[in-house]
């Protein structure tokens, strides 16, 4: 059974709510209910369950109702009809006592500017929620260390929340989540205010953690690749309604209507992988200042069995053999034009991937990648290319492989490759 | 066209209040009595050179050096000049209408800040003691309180508690809303959610709002010098009504002095409870 379970839940917001459901019941629009009755409809009708420890996250634009959906969970906004269900007890008809007490052990909120206390220090701010429980001193110390340790933040215990970064700062709200030892983590647009870099390493650590402490998260954000990477199952909402419930494969492959589709398809024109996106640095050596001795040092240096020749423009040359600069070192020659490979492949940076795929299955050589101005850029292999294509049939589509080309890429560049092997 | 008779009708009130209130009023006038009492026994108590000390040594720890030397040359001029007793007096009627005002004010902000009815009801109250003339509070406080100390304190204090109130109310209003959500989404309940996150969040507005209420309480403590209440005012205004240029300029330094280190001892307070937020 479902941990959460979320049935024909409203907000309407605005005076005297009820009057507003008979007008729904007959089908006029939001506009034409704000018209007539001056109340604005935050929720209209959502139903969802959320299995435990399931990442589920609430994607939507800004006035979707997302931030709404998520307050009304723990009630900090009253919904106005509706059954929130967790393990079958129903929040709706919690008297004070009782909502307190879910508050404290059940249920535990990440929020987007963080809401830190700035007259407590860090590990004070952590024990917020257990010190309103009632619990003593030692222990919540115990456990907020614990906690603060669990996000990477120790030795910061007794920093003050505007000495810290942005970064550092939601690491402190996740930790003092974490910290009452709830099942659900309500997570309200948590990574939003954080720049890209930081935002990407926080999802990361997200994941990590959700891996050892298998929590039930509830995670709202208006980013569709935030949504992608860490939600187990996404639900999209448009103007209060929930339009679409499905694993990211589901949302990517099959868009339930217009507005998904638009959304998904805005993310994959912008993360169609190009040749630039997977290219890696290639050794070089700059002719004619650098002759086969540097070449050989160079190689040796890198442990490859090739290099690439480029010239002070850096404009591409060709590729050099190990075998041909020792020969030309024994000659004693100076220069190692003449024994230059061209019998290679280019390609500008811009080039999809996929296109590349029957030239790097035929080429003896990485392609290399030039721009306009024959200058190298770098250089894909095989390796790389069958990657991200193999992951692409996998897969399906092509914006969820990028994680995986993205990671291989990585694991590549870590390896030296000998491409007379390839 | 008949006159519309508010004054008259005011009149009636204030009578109707001084005919059947007396108990009341008899009961307010022991509380304030007691209190101002007190605390003048207590500041009259050390021999004077012991008091500028503390004064000073109070100056230094809240402020620093400059506060500290101003405070010591500033409070041994007072002395200087004959005023110390006047003077402590003065200060005595500031703490007793400050404290009285900060205990009715905060409550007031506190419920203002939480309740819009509240908030839309005090908004014009305030308005209108702020606007209304400081000689006006007088009248009421002489009809009730005869003249004297009390019916001082008593105007003083009605006249310094809008700052308090609205500067409170502003602060608990100022909280973010994420630090709002945060603390009651981690279950605090509503006097948790009140004093652990509300109140220290909005503790340095509040502290501006203290800084206000004792400034105007000690310029409404001088022109309650009119009504008998003593201390500086009442040299001020022997000053006035007797042309006597010399002790009325004296009497405004000290009040000036007194002014100064109040202001400062409490702004420093309010900051020092900013950089701890």
């Amino acid at each position: 059974m479902a941990l959460l379970n979320i049935k024909g839940l409203y907000k309407i917001f605005g005076s005297d709510p009820e009057r507003v459901f008979p007008l729904l019941e007959k089908g006029l629009s939001k506009a034409e209910i704000l018209d007539k009755t001056g109340c604005t409809i935050g929720i209209n009708n959502a139903s969802f369950q959320i299995e435990r420890k399931e990442v589920f996250v609430i994607m939507g634009l800004s006035g979707s109702g997302k931030s709404t959906v998520i307050r009304c969970l723990n009630r900090l906004i009253e919904p106005t009809r509706g059954v929130i269900e967790i393990d079958g007890d129903d929040v709706m008809k919690m008297d004070d006592a009782a909502l307190l007490e879910c508050r404290r052990k059940t249920m535990s909120m990440v929020f987007q500017h963080f809401g830190l206390l700035p007259q407590r220090s860090v590990v004070r701010n952590v024990e917020y929620g257990l010190e309103v429980a009632g619990v003593d001193k030692e222990t919540r110390h115990e456990k907020a260390v614990a906690s603060l340790e669990l996000v990477g933040l120790k030795g910061y215990e007794d920093s003050f929340p505007s000495e810290l970064s942005g970064g550092m700062q939601q690491r402190v709200g996740l930790a003092r989540a974490l910290a009452s030892d709830s099942e659900i983590l309500l997570m309200d647009e948590a990574f939003s205010a954080l720049d890209p870099l930081i935002r990407a390493n926080m999802q990361d650590e997200l994941l990590e953690l959700q891996a050892t402490m298998h929590k039930t998260i509830v995670f709202i954000t208006h980013d569709l690749d935030e949504a992608l990477k860490i939600g187990d199952r996404i639900a999209i909402m448009k103007d209060g309604e929930v339009v679409q419930i499905g694993t990211p494969e589901e949302i990517l492959s099959e868009p339930a209507d217009d507005y998904v589709k638009a959304f998904v398809e805005k993310v994959d024109k912008s993360k169609v992988i190009t040749a630039a996106s997977v290219m890696r640095k290639p050794q070089t050596i700059t002719i004619p200042k650098d002759g086969p001795h540097m070449a050989v040092r160079a190689m040796e240096r890198a442990g490859s069995s090739s290099i690439f020749v480029v010239d002070r423009n850096r404009q591409f040359q060709g590729l050099l053999l190990i075998d041909d600069a020792v020969r030309l070192e024994r000659e004693n020659a100076k220069d190692v034009r003449s024994a230059l490979h061209t019998e290679l492949f280019v390609a500008d940076p811009d080039t999809p991937v996929a296109d590349l795929l029957s030239r790097a299955m035929t080429a003896k050589y990485p392609i290399s990648i030039l721009d306009d101005q024959q200058r190298l850029r770098g250089i894909v292999d095989r390796a790389t290319v069958l990657a991200e294509v193999l992951g692409e049939d996998h897969e399906d589509t092509a914006t969820v492989s990028l994680e995986a080309v993205l990671s291989d890429s990585q694991q590549i560049s870590l390896e030296e490759t000998d491409y007379d092997e390839n | 066209m008949t006159k519309i008779e508010i004054g008259n009708a005011f009149e009636s009130v204030i009578e109707w209040l001084t005919d059947n209130g007396d108990f009341i009023f008899d009961g307010i006038v022991i509380a304030v009595e007691s209190v101002l009492d007190l605390l003048k026994t207590i500041l009259h108590f050390p021999p004077n050179w012991v008091l500028i000390l503390l004064f000073g040594l109070l100056a230094w720890r809240v402020s620093g050096k400059g506060l500290a030397v101003f405070s010591l040359l500033g409070f041994f001029l007072i002395q200087n000049l004959g005023f110390w007793e006047p003077t402590i007096d003065t200060l005595a009627l500031v703490i007793t209408s400050v404290l009285i005002a900060l205990l009715i004010g905060i409550p007031l902000g506190i419920w203002s800040a939480k309740s819009e009815t509240v908030n839309r009801v005090m908004r014009p109250m305030l308005d209108f003691m702020q606007t209304l003339p400081a000689f006006v509070y007088l009248i009421p406080a002489v009809l009730f309180f005869q003249l004297g100390e009390v019916p001082g304190v008593i105007a003083t204090l009605i006249f310094s508690l809008p700052p308090c109130v609205r500067f409170t109310s502003l602060g608990i209003r100022q909280v973010p809303d994420d630090i709002h959500d945060a603390a009651i989404s981690f279950g605090s309940n509503p006097r948790q959610l009140l004093f652990k996150a509300e109140l220290p969040v909005a503790l340095p507005t509040l502290m501006a709002g203290v800084n206000q209420t004792i400034m105007l309480a000690l310029s409404m403590v001088v022109i309650c010098g009119m009504i008998g209440a003593g201390g500086l005012g009442n040299e001020v205004l022997k000053g006035i009504t007797q042309m006597k240029i010399d002790l009325g300029f004296e009497a405004g330094i000290c009040i000036v002095i007194l002014a100064i280190f109040l202001d400062r001892i409490t702004q420093e307070l309010g900051k020092t409870a900013e950089t701890s937020s």
